[in-house]
């Protein structure tokens, strides 16, 4: 049987492959894997194009080290997007639930509100991460690795504040998702 | 925009590629499973990274002992990772997903990823706009791009050897339940 085909592989043996992953990334892309700078290059890029004036996007340039761009982390980014596709169609691993249980029993049903939920998160994370100049591939992987002193502060404060924050919202009274 | 030479960006695909494969076979990309590790139901993201970490520590710094390749660490601001480190966990809290993991959900057809993906572009976008006035305050205390081996003057082996310890005794106990 075909690797690809499996439903899940062992997380030690992921974790092995995204360490290794790290060292080709190093040697070819000349730079540790992250994903979210490409999402502000992406915003000050479609700044520049959409909406000049109200993006501010031409005081960020005057001031930012950052170029719009797209370059290995842009390509990376939404690589990821591709090889989670071509893995989840391999394995047949395509029908997940649109509301996921832990949050249904909390929020509802309503996928309008589990999107909005993603949405407000996603932007307050990204915006975070962006603040702190990485994310958890950024800092909890590619920083912790090389043993940089920003991302040994970062990754256990972002840990501890996440879970506490999912207490709050699903600790009590949501059943065990399985 | 500026754009990258072909091969660069083919190189970069290849990479997203097969982490995003890896992502999606270590079921790091599912809501339930990030969620469960919140709430402390389930080690599955714990075990990725932590193994991720070690192995990508010992790799990387014999790359770079031996001239193969150059730290590239982020500056350390206490201020601004505190701040963001708060930010970013109350929002994975909701979302869910973090960054990476949010494309791959993307990925394997979780409708809600999309809504994420589109938040997080939002939120970029909200601090391209905030970023000239916050800066000073983004770069207030930095104290330059340091890491723990170079603020402590050691060498870097004693650490990655307790990366690894701590990581053996984690797999040590999870074995045994």
């Amino acid at each position: 049987m075909n690797i690809l085909e499996k439903l899940s592989w062992s997380p030690y043996v992921v974790g092995a492959g995204i360490g290794a992953l790290s060292w080709f990334a190093f040697l070819t892309g000349k730079k540790p894997i992250g994903i979210t700078g490409a999402f502000e290059n992406t915003a000050a890029g479609l700044g520049q194009r959409v909406a000049p004036h109200a993006s501010g996007v031409n005081a960020y340039l005057a001031k930012s080290e950052e170029v719009p761009k797209v370059d290995w982390e842009w390509m990376l980014a939404a690589g990821v997007a591709l090889g989670s596709w071509l893995s989840a169609n391999a394995s047949g691993d395509r029908h997940p639930k649109r509301v996921p249980d832990v949050w249904a029993n909390r929020f509802g049903a309503s996928p309008k509100v589990r999107d909005l939920g993603a949405f407000v998160g996603g932007a307050l994370m990204m915006f975070g991460a962006r603040v702190a100049k990485g994310c958890t591939s950024g800092h909890a992987i590619s920083g912790t690795q090389q043993l940089a002193a920003s991302s040994w502060l970062f990754s256990p404060v972002m840990g501890v504040t996440a879970a506490l924050v999912a207490r709050a919202l699903f600790g009590k009274g949501s059943r065990r998702a399985r | 925009m500026r754009v990258e030479a072909p091969g660069k960006l083919l190189l970069g695909l290849g990479t997203g590629v097969a982490f995003g494969t890896l992502l999606q076979k270590g079921r790091v990309g599912k809501y339930e499973v990030i969620v469960d590790q919140l709430l402390l139901r389930d080690g599955t993201v714990a075990k990725v990274m932590g193994t991720a970490m070690v192995v990508g520590a010992v790799g990387v710094q014999i790359l770079v002992q031996t001239g193969h390749a150059a730290l590239d660490v982020k500056p350390l601001r206490v201020g601004s990772i505190l701040a963001g480190a708060v930010l970013f966990g109350s929002g994975l809290a909701v979302i869910g997903y973090c960054p990476g993991t949010t494309l791959a959900a993307v990925g394997e057809g979780r409708r809600d990823a999309i809504a994420g993906v589109l938040g997080m572009l939002a939120g970029a976008a909200l601090f391209v706009r905030a970023y000239p006035t916050i800066k000073p305050a983004l770069e207030a205390g930095d104290r330059g791009k340091v890491t723990l081996p170079k603020a402590t003057r050691t060498s870097p082996w004693p650490w990655i050897g307790g990366m690894a310890a701590v990581l053996g005794i984690a797999v040590a106990i999870g074995s045994r339940r």
